[in-house]
């Protein structure tokens, strides 16, 4: 007993000394907040029409990033938070940023949202976003090159809701699919990240 | 004479338990990387259209804050996989930060059920729970 008591401090003097002396390594943190994609690709297709007029190609957008989401003007959860973040990043930005970020926002619901009811309901977060819009087949094939799944939820009154991926896909200014941002980051990570890649 | 035999005999044993708990509590963590790998293998789509429900992933990944923060995943199989968020063309990986502890739902091609979770934890602080993070570790390492 007289021998284990001051092992025992010995050791604990060690440990503690250890725990001193010896800094926790610190992993080099990842670059983007947004998950990367590795190696870049060409963004999948998006032949639609824009609400700007104009057919949504996304090569007449390079030189720019350009930030895709799905949703619907009817969403009532999930679409107005994601188009307040953009909205909100856009203007924490500054002027000259943000002329070289276009947001488009396709919808995964053809039936209601028109090109005019889309342009409205965008508008009235940031009048420069532009949403594709088109016919149910055309819909269905940007869903499918964008893997983006949406259950139509009918409720007893006819009334209906869509349950859609909710991520955002940040699209380099070579066109390439570089990085998604999962739903439910702050605005200040958008603009963290689209320092860099205007900067890439 | 008994007793202080018994001690003399043990004390060896108990100190050496005392120092390993004391540095698995108390030592700080060392890691190599930040990055939780997991690869979707060659095949995988083909398996599941004949019907095989092996799952290749685990249904639920735990991370830690500061340590293992980063899921990077790998589809090494020939035709484009969704994982969650996004999708993966053959030969394309996904790495995905983690900075809120929580939980999260993402559905997965990879997954014979479709639905993956990835549960992340605080980086962990108290002995403890340090103690916890290398068993757990520890575990991960011998079943693979």
């Amino acid at each position: 007993m007289r021998l284990f008591a001051p092992l025992l401090l010995a050791a604990l003097l060690a440990l503690t000394h250890a725990q001193a002396a010896t800094p926790a390594p610190t992993p080099a943190a990842p670059t983007l907040k947004a998950g990367v994609l590795s190696p870049v690709m060409p963004a999948p297709a998006l032949k639609l029409q824009g609400t700007d007029g104009q057919p949504i190609d996304l090569a007449r957008f390079k030189g720019k990033v350009v930030l895709v989401a799905f949703g619907f003007s009817n969403c009532g959860e999930v679409c107005p938070i994601t188009l307040a973040t953009l909205a909100g990043a856009r203007k924490k930005l500054g002027a000259a940023d943000a002329s070289n970020v276009q947001v488009v926002y396709v919808t995964v619901d053809p039936e209601r949202d028109t090109e005019a009811q889309m342009k409205k309901y965008l508008a009235s977060f940031d009048p420069t976003f532009i949403g594709g819009v088109g016919t149910r087949a055309q819909i269905d094939a940007a869903q499918k090159n964008w893997g983006i799944s949406s259950t139509k939820n009918v409720a007893s009154d006819g009334s209906y809701s869509i349950g859609h991926s909710s991520s955002i896909y940040m699209i380099d200014r070579m066109g390439g699919l570089h990085a998604v941002m999962p739903y439910g980051h702050p605005s200040d990570d958008f603009v963290h990240d689209l320092r860099i890649l205007l900067r890439t | 004479m008994t007793g202080k035999r018994a001690w003399f005999l043990a004390s060896p044993l108990i100190l050496a338990v005392v120092v390993a708990v004391g540095w698995a509590g108390f030592a700080p963590i060392h890691v190599p990387t930040r990055d939780e790998l997991f690869e979707i293998p060659k095949g995988t789509y083909a398996r599941r259209m004949a019907g095989d429900k092996v799952e290749i992933l685990p249904p639920s990944i735990t991370l830690t804050l500061g340590l293992n923060d980063v899921l990077l995943l790998r589809n090494l199989d020939e035709v484009p996989q969704v994982f969650g968020p996004t999708i993966m063309m053959p030969g394309q990986s996904f790495r995905l930060p983690f900075e809120t502890a929580s939980s999260y739902d993402f559905a997965c091609t990879a997954h014979a059920s479709g639905q993956m979770t990835v549960e992340v934890e605080p980086a962990p602080v108290w002995p403890w729970q340090k103690i916890r993070w290398r068993l757990r570790a520890w575990r991960g390492k011998n079943q693979q």
